[in-house]
């Protein structure tokens, strides 16, 4: 009697996705702890006397000045870069790999952006890490967010090559690679919030 | 569907004529990456016990007779403890894991196989630089300002190594189940493996921040963290309960998995099963407190201001009793099952139920010393604790590895050979553990090894401490010998030796490089057992 062969192995499902969606959840349990710890440092300084504002928590160093402009870009920046990966995801679907690739260029570029606004804004600042709890605790935090940040053009780089390599059928991927850099935004976007205008 | 699954290329790899060192450095064999972390593993719990007896040894006469001058115990303290946790008990429990999960849930391969090897080797890298630094007096409190930092950063490196393994076994929980197989339906072991890895993956973020913290302040600056005396402080909590029954809630499934198999029967109400495990991972909240999260009970009055002791008592109980509930609710599933039992004498069943007691003799003991009014902080009593779940985790290691054993090489370990150790291993850590919590009573104080005196009687109870982690060291010893022997020269287990009902014992022992050969559809939570009615219908 004739016997067909063993059926293959179903391809896993999403694995990509599934493991971004994981390592996003880890590097924001990451960044929480990190904002928890700043948190509790400065609930735990003493106050001092602001000219302009009055009693205001003594936890960043007088002579620092927050270069906001920079900041706020580099936030606008994040969003930018949501809305290139997801034009990349939009495109791939549609099989439009001109825009694909496209949009997958302009996430890069605006991601390079990011990492130039941060190497702006440590120059403006010029804290010095030695200086006290305060500086040493801001290059870890935004260290650790530059770090992300270098790991998520990366994940673009390779996303991009895939895609560009393999035609039009790594859209999982490119979704993937979009949620990693929608993670992105919303951890800056709380650093932003913490370190650069709560001080 | 695109992927990064490799498991062609993994085969490939162990099957070319390749010089065997360069298959085994280069592997990515989810079954080979889990021999890996477990034969280390095997080392790591070796060298953490000899640095345990050694410690335990300082305590018998602690203003007398030193083999070690302060600084150092201090040290030895630390590495002893390094090794026990990192060293030894998440690396077995981890590679065991690695190994069986992908052949419980009927796929050819972990999910991303070279994060799990990848994490593999940061993990060693990591673990062997720590001890480096710690041997050159940079451990937590060390003297040595650069082996400090070296500590840190190796800390976060192996960290970051066992988090790439957990994740492999997240996504392979998550996306490669065989058809039919909802995550519900999985063998406990997979279930508590998934749990487990999620749990550490939401936890060692936290422990890596932290370190980096720790780090970039301690090197530069030491304004904020209480430079080399305050690491403890800040990340001593990865070496403490509650976040020890993180790392045994994989072994957890071992239990639940092998009881009914080895007592020939079903496990009674799995859905509660499944649960249990799931209220053990509420230990991860540890990792958010930085420190032990107690309840200052005051005595009568504790009805006085209600509203203040509610605060205290949610996360006291988040934290501290609910995983307890869950270790009870796996002891109490396991001890109704085998009450309708016919149980075959076999290793893996002492080594699993004595393992279990002991981890909920430590998660109990540890609700107590979280009590202020029991006035048991800063005393020895924690490490009874400690001592209770690590050596309890490592037994239901230990049976794991009797059970799927002929899954990992082939050969089964001999059971009139493997049952006596079961039985010493369970002494050596009642001896090992209730002796500290009865010298806490007393105020023996924790963390110091040398120039303290307390009120009881402190050469008893050290003596017979030391007395218990030789003997487990001894234990361990003639295990891995066992292991090894078996590994080398053991009789060929057979595919299914315990008949079984989960999938990892429907292919060869041991399995080849893609595991199954054929598809295998899954009707009910019993496919093997289904298959074998299915012959027996035929």
């Amino acid at each position: 009697m004739l016997t067909l062969p063993p059926a293959p192995q179903p391809a896993p499902k999403r694995q990509v996705f599934v493991g971004t969606a994981l390592v996003s959840a880890a590097a924001t349990m990451l960044v929480g702890g990190m904002l928890a710890i700043w948190a509790q440092f400065r609930a735990d300084a003493p106050f001092r006397e602001s000219p302009r504002r009055g009693p205001i928590k003594d936890w960043m160093p007088k002579d620092i000045v927050v270069p906001e402009v920079a900041a706020n870009m580099m936030l606008i920046a994040f969003f930018v870069v949501c809305v290139m990966a997801q034009w990349a995801v939009w495109s791939a679907k549609r099989n439009d790999r001109q825009h694909a690739g496209m949009a997958l260029g302009m996430t890069l570029l605006m991601g390079l952006a990011t990492l130039n606004a941060q190497l702006f804004i440590w120059s403006q600042m010029g804290v010095d890490v030695r200086g006290g709890a305060f500086n040493s605790m801001f290059y870890a935090i935004t260290g650790v967010m530059t770090f992300l940040v270098i790991a998520g053009l990366v994940y673009t780089a390779v996303a991009t090559f895939r895609y560009l390599g393999r035609g039009n059928s790594d859209v999982p991927t490119l979704s993937a690679h979009a949620l990693y850099w929608y993670f992105l935004t919303a951890a800056f976007t709380a650093v932003w919030f913490v370190v650069y205008v709560q001080k | 569907m695109t992927s990064t699954e490799t498991h062609h290329a993994a085969g490939a790899a162990s099957s070319t004529d390749a010089p065997a060192i360069a298959t085994w450095l280069t592997t990515a064999d989810h079954k080979q990456v889990g021999r890996l972390f477990i034969g280390t593993g095997l080392l790591g719990l070796l060298g953490g016990l000899v640095l345990a007896v050694l410690v335990a040894f300082e305590r018998i006469d602690a203003e007398g007779f030193q083999l070690l001058d302060s600084g150092s115990a201090t040290q030895v303290l630390s590495a002893a403890r390094l090794l026990l946790t990192f060293g030894a008990v998440a690396p077995l429990v981890m590679g065991l894991a690695v190994a069986i999960v992908p052949l419980q849930l009927g796929s050819r391969s972990i999910a991303f196989p070279r994060v799990a090897a990848g994490g593999f080797w940061m993990w060693l890298t990591g673990l062997t630089l720590s001890v480096a630094a710690i041997i050159g007096n940079g451990g937590p409190s060390g003297g040595e300002s650069e082996m400090v930092d070296l500590y840190l950063a190796a800390s976060v490196v192996m960290v970051l190594g066992l988090a790439m393994a957990a994740l492999s076994i997240a996504v392979t929980g998550l996306t490669s189940r065989t058809p039919g197989m909802g995550l519900l339906r999985a063998p406990f072991f997979s279930w508590s493996s998934f749990v487990g890895s999620i749990a550490l993956l939401m936890s060692l973020p936290v422990f890596i921040g932290t370190s980096v913290y720790l780090y970039v302040d301690h090197r530069y600056a030491r304004a904020a963290f209480g430079g080399n005396f305050g690491v403890n402080n800040w990340v001593g909590w990865a070496i403490s309960q509650p976040f020890t029954y993180v790392l045994a809630i994989p072994v957890l499934g071992f239990v639940l998995d092998a009881v009914p198999v080895l007592g020939r029967t079903r496990l009674v109400q799995r859905p509660a099963a499944n649960v249990a495990v799931g209220l053990v991972s509420v230990a991860i909240f540890a990792s958010l407190t930085h420190r032990a999260v107690t309840l200052p009970w005051e005595g009568d009055g504790f009805f006085s201001g209600l509203g203040t002791k509610i605060a205290d008592l949610l996360p006291f109980g988040l934290v501290n009793v609910i995983p307890l509930l869950g270790l009870l609710g796996v002891l109490g599933l396991t001890m109704l099952t085998l009450k309708s039992a016919k149980p075959m004498l076999a290793a893996p069943l002492p080594f699993a139920v004595l393992g279990l007691l002991m981890i909920l003799l430590g998660a109990a003991s540890h609700l107590l010393y979280t009590v202020e009014d029991a006035a048991l902080g800063g005393t020895i009593f924690e490490a009874g604790s400690y001592v209770a779940v690590t050596f309890g985790t490592v037994l239901l290691a230990f049976g794991g590895l009797t059970y799927w054993g002929p899954k990992l090489w082939g050969r089964r370990i001999p059971d009139k050979a493997a049952l006596p150790l079961a039985l010493l291993g369970f002494v050596a850590t009642a001896l090992g553990s209730l002796p500290y919590m009865v010298a806490g009573f007393a105020d023996q104080p924790a963390g110091v090894v040398d120039g303290f005196a307390y009120s009881g009687p402190q050469e008893l109870w050290n003596v017979v401490t030391t007395g218990a982690f030789a003997l487990m060291l001894l234990v361990s010893l003639a295990f891995v010998g066992l292991a090894v022997r078996s590994f080398t020269a053991g009789e060929p287990a057979g595919d299914d030796p315990w008949d079984g009902t989960t999938l990892e014992w429907a292919t060869s022992s041991p399995p080849p490089a893609d595991n199954f050969s054929d598809l295998i559809v899954v009707g009910s939570e019993y496919p093997l057992a289904d298959i074998k009615n299915q012959g027996k219908v035929g």
